[in-house]
């Protein structure tokens, strides 16, 4: 099968990213862009030529890192695109280490959406769960990044480990790892394991409570970044190997609902924008689990044009972020006069989100709905439409409402400085916008490159749905008129289920410092008392012994031996938890490889 | 743009008239729109279904949102500070 010449796109990051440090002056911008342009049209030629490239034999095992065919090319497509306008949205960072950070992570993405096999999927998972914690960690402006960092990765590794722990299980059951459809009919522990893992990348309640609190915290081009990768690239793996789940349909619909919810009561512009995020990925959960070729061609026309209005979005709050320094609804309003540009574009990506005729929400979300519809999934239907209006009401609504016409809650030195974003943010935003546009009006762009094309071309300007959209929208824009004061800003937070995480590690600092301390010091003192001197004295004595007496018989191999521990620990103990989180997790893989290889 | 929108706000109530007249428009024409291709029952026979599905969304999502809130959830802004 392999004949036209393949060139990893991930590859051309990274390798990209390790030369990014000796770019210097000039010569740097034209790089940062050169390079993810190259990815991208390296992407779109290897959509032209599907097959199964870059197959290596490792081990026993055959690992392929090219399966190029329609479904992972519509996702590598968009996730390559987005890398441009990311890129060029950060152009102005001048800290290369973000911008490393953000290409591994970009790479991450694109090589688990082209690995045919669990292994390369899973190191390719865990380059991007590292990758994205460090767009949280170089968030300096936040006193709170680090922790959230931590949590972010924390949760990351244990969806690995659940990843990892599943794939084994199917290697030893069925001798295979390759990464094609799991089989529901028959499901096992490992179906379960490796769903629950991909799952958790998705933010499928109840396993979503990192995304809110990640997104909020990472810098302002890292959450850029994040909002399109981590999630769409779960559900493009979740399409693969868990279509026609139908607990994914339940599951999509709770967390659709949930997250909106949530977003009507948030006072965080990134947070309520993650909670959206939560809600719109409800639908392609949904679409997954309704798993017909009508409702996963809905799930990747809607990955797709979420991925640019969610990142316009983003790229608005950003931008507001940047000018004001401020990110709660509590301290910000009445901006129009001051970020009229950036009033614009959230207004068009709003406009996206809550599927405006002529935007791409539009043209995309109904797919999933008509799918679910198509199947007599008639509650199902009506909740997601629902769960529509609520979208409007947020991110059509609320959002703009509370940032640019509501009263000015900002203080004097606050308005002061907002302003519109300098040119390359304004041009990434522009690009993003526009494609919304072009989505929403011009239906072959996106339509072409759906992985089912003999029922790719969805009419969705018929009379009926577009009074029905309209209906929705008009009457929600009439319930906000009366009830927008219900749902102002409040400076306030809201518990979710990260509470058990966050609070539980508290109550297990509590028993450390009190109860356990007092029982160690109190054994401590007993066992220095009677043990120790004893203990202490017949320990010199063959300590001695084995020094003069044996060791030197062995050749020195004792001082040998210590001399080496004590590099090692020089090297591997630093006390940096990142790097001992690095090296468990990789113990742990090693182990779990041996362990299935012997 | 900053001046339409100087120009509109400054002219609230004639605005809002405007949208109401533009919902009611919507809901008209809705009226008019065959619904013989709709999945359910409610929707070919009641009239302005969406209409009414989308007002009663509306307020039952921001109901439940504030009742879920109230119901214990919300807490102080430094709450994991402490």
């Amino acid at each position: 099968m392999t004949t036209s010449i393949f060139f990893h796109p991930s590859l051309i990051l990274i390798f990209g990213a390790l030369l990014l440090p000796f770019i210097r002056g000039p010569f740097r911008q034209p790089y940062l862009m050169i390079v993810p342009i190259i990815t991208f049209i390296n992407v779109v030629y290897l959509g032209f030529s599907p097959g199964i490239y870059g197959e290596v034999s490792f081990l026993d095992w055959q690992l392929i890192f090219g399966r190029v065919d329609s479904l992972s090319n519509v996702f590598a497509f968009i996730m390559a695109l987005m890398a441009v306008i990311g890129t060029l949205y950060g152009l102005h960072v001048k800290d290369e280490w973000q911008h490393i950070a953000a290409w591994f992570y970009v790479a991450g993405s694109l090589g688990a959406i082209y690995s045919g096999d669990y292994l390369s999927l899973f190191l390719f998972w865990e380059m991007m769960a590292f990758a994205s914690t460090f767009l949280v960690w170089f968030n300096r402006d936040d006193a709170d990044a680090p922790a959230a960092g931590f949590r972010y990765l924390l949760v990351h590794t244990f969806g690995g480990l659940l990843l990892l722990m599943g794939f084994v299980l199917r290697y030893q059951a069925t001798g295979s790892i390759a990464f094609e459809l799991l089989d529901y009919e028959n499901s096992r522990l490992y179906t379960w394991l490796i769903m629950s893992g991909l799952m958790l990348n998705a933010a499928v309640v109840p396993l979503h409570s990192w995304l809110p609190d990640a997104y909020s915290k990472a810098t302002i081009t890292g959450s850029v970044f994040m909002c399109a990768f981590t999630t769409k690239t779960a559900i493009y793996t979740l399409a693969r190997a868990c279509a026609g789940f139908d607990i994914l349909i339940y599951l999509g619909v709770a967390m659709a609902l949930y997250g909106i919810i949530y977003a009507i009561i948030e006072n965080d512009i990134r947070r309520l924008l993650g909670w959206e995020i939560i809600s719109q990925v409800g639908y392609m959960v949904a679409g997954v689990g309704i798993g017909t070729a009508l409702a996963i061609n809905g799930t990747a026309a809607h990955a797709f044009a979420h991925i640019l209005y969610k990142g316009l979005l983003f790229m608005g709050a950003g931008a507001i972020i940047h000018a004001t320094g401020k990110s709660k609804f509590t301290e910000l309003g009445g901006l129009y006069k001051k970020m009229p540009l950036t009033m614009l574009f959230m207004l068009i990506g709003g406009f996206s989100v809550s599927a405006f005729p002529f935007f791409s929400g539009f043209v995309s979300k109904s797919i999933i709905i008509a799918a679910s519809y198509q199947e007599h999934l008639l509650v199902i239907g009506f909740l997601l439409t629902m769960v529509s209006a609520g979208t409007f009401l947020v991110a059509g609504l609320r959002l703009p409402y509370l940032l640019f016409f509501s009263e000015n809650r900002c203080d004097e030195s606050t308005f002061e400085k907002a302003t519109d974003p300098p040119w390359n943010m304004l041009l990434a935003m522009i690009a993003a916008g526009l494609l919304c546009f072009v989505i929403g009006s011009y239906l072959p762009f996106l339509y072409s490159m759906l992985p089912y094309q003999d029922i790719a071309y969805y009419a969705p300007y018929d009379s009926y749905h577009l009074s029905e959209t309209l209906q929705i929208l008009a009457f929600t824009g009439l319930g906000f008129m009366l009830f927008k004061n219900r749902i102002g800003a409040r400076a306030s937070i809201n518990l979710d289920l990260d509470w058990f995480y966050r609070r539980s590690g508290k109550i297990f600092l509590w028993l450390a410092e009190n109860p356990i301390q007092w029982f160690d010091t109190l054994w401590g003192k007993a066992y220095r008392v009677v043990g120790l001197y004893s203990l202490m004295t017949t320990a010199r004595f063959w300590a001695w012994f084995d020094w003069h007496g044996i060791d030197g018989l062995l050749d020195g191999s004792a001082r040998g031996v210590r001399s080496f521990g004590r590099r090692l620990s020089q090297i591997m103990q630093r006390g940096n938890i990142q790097m001992t989180i690095c090296y468990t997790v990789s113990f742990v893989a090693v182990i779990m490889i041996a362990f299935i290889w012997l | 743009m900053i001046k339409i929108i100087d120009y509109i706000l400054e002219r609230r109530k004639q605005a809002s008239s405007v949208l109401v007249v533009f919902i009611i428009g919507i809901f008209f024409w809705s009226l008019s729109v065959d619904t013989t291709h709709a999945h359910t029952w409610a929707e070919k026979h009641i009239p302005g279904f969406w209409s009414l599905f989308g007002i009663v969304s509306c307020i039952v999502l921001i109901f439940v949102a504030r009742w879920f809130s109230s119901a214990g959830i919300s807490r102080g802004e430094d709450y994991y500070d402490n």
